[in-house]
């Protein structure tokens, strides 16, 4: 390998990042070349010496400049964001729906009569005013009626 | 930064701790002035955080982070020399560790005997980084300090990776010809 072959090559050397090939390549050519290899050592040393170069941190000022900057960004909304309510509210009347459908889709329960007026529940079951029962049960004049004869012995 | 497409604030604030000091530091180097890297870097997490809905991590987040840095670098010095010819040669700026002259115009002969006088070994080493043409200049910066690989660095600067290995060896070899003084400890006499 020439010298000028060598321009491309040695930064990724130097990294260790160099294809076993060409590191073969390299190295068989420092062996021979002390111009390349003065070179390699005055690279080392300019990476020694770049890592002198004092570190400088932020001034106390650049967060707080940066936040007020990003507290004056516009709120950017899409279209579609502008449509959609908030998440929680979305989720409080999603939850609020699914109860209403519930509640509605409940039957009332109509209990059985109690034992002690089964005769009373199937003679008022079939009346369309309930409140009349409760005048006829009451009405102590239907009492003085005479008695109804039988089914059979009327159709007799 | 998925975490901050999706709105996370906290991702946001752990990118901008991780990155504030690298990327203030990567800016000052290149632009060669404090409070100027300081207001590029919040002007680099100002874009990023607008865009951060499109956000597509097609690219690693310190790439795209570096990218939007060196342009702004590269852009501002452009902007800077239109301006340089109009100040006055005896005006000053403090770039926080010592004053200098603003017209820092590169010296293709250094004088050495005059800058083996300076005191401060850091102040000589930064010199010689700031006279490096400006890609050269990035070139050095992101490998060393940023530590990118070369792809990034070569997607970063837009070249080849090639064009930027021969990028990085011209700008070595240039700093390993203004550093020599600096060999063998030729500045502890100072």
């Amino acid at each position: 390998m020439s010298c000028e072959r060598m321009e491309g090559r040695l930064v990724s050397y130097m990294d260790g990042r160099a294809t076993e090939r060409d590191r073969r390549t390299i190295e068989s050519h420092l062996k021979e070349c002390s111009a390349c290899r003065a070179r390699v050592k005055g690279f080392q040393g300019v990476w020694s010496m770049l890592n002198e170069l004092p570190v400088h941190e932020p001034s106390a000022a650049f967060e707080a400049r940066l936040r007020a900057l990003l507290a004056a960004e516009p709120v950017r909304r899409s279209f579609w964001e502008g449509l959609m309510p908030a998440p929680r509210m979305a989720f409080a009347v999603a939850m609020l729906a699914i109860f209403s459908f519930w509640i509605s889709s409940r039957q009332p329960v109509i209990s059985g009569p109690p034992a002690s007026s089964e005769a009373e529940f199937r003679m008022i079951q079939d009346l369309p005013v309930l409140e009349n029962y409760d005048v006829l049960v009451s009405f102590d004049i239907l009492s003085q009626l005479p008695a109804q004869p039988a089914q059979g012995q009327e159709k007799n | 930064m998925l975490g901050v497409r999706e709105g996370d604030e906290t991702s946001f604030e752990l990118l901008l701790q991780r990155y504030r000091t690298p990327l203030v530091n990567f800016l000052n180097r290149m632009v060669r002035d404090t409070a100027q890297a300081e207001d590029l870097a919040q002007e680099v997490f100002l874009r990023v955080y607008r865009a951060r809905k499109e956000y597509e991590p097609s690219a690693k987040f310190t790439t795209w982070l570096f990218r939007i840095a060196t342009n702004l670098a590269l852009n501002s010095l452009r902007d800077g020399r239109h301006h340089r010819l109009e100040v006055s040669i005896d005006q000053t700026i403090d770039d926080g560790e010592q004053e200098q002259s603003k017209l820092d115009v590169a010296d293709k002969t250094p004088d050495i005997e005059h800058q083996l006088l300076e005191r401060d070994r850091a102040s000589f080493i930064r010199r010689a980084v700031d006279a490096l043409p400006e890609k050269q200049r990035a070139a050095v910066l992101l490998h060393k300090y940023i530590e990118l690989d070369y792809a990034e660095i070569a997607r970063t600067l837009e070249c080849s990776e090639s064009a930027l290995k021969s990028l990085l060896f011209r700008a070595y070899e240039t700093l390993r010809i203004q550093l020599a003084p600096l060999v063998g400890g030729g500045f502890n006499a100072l």
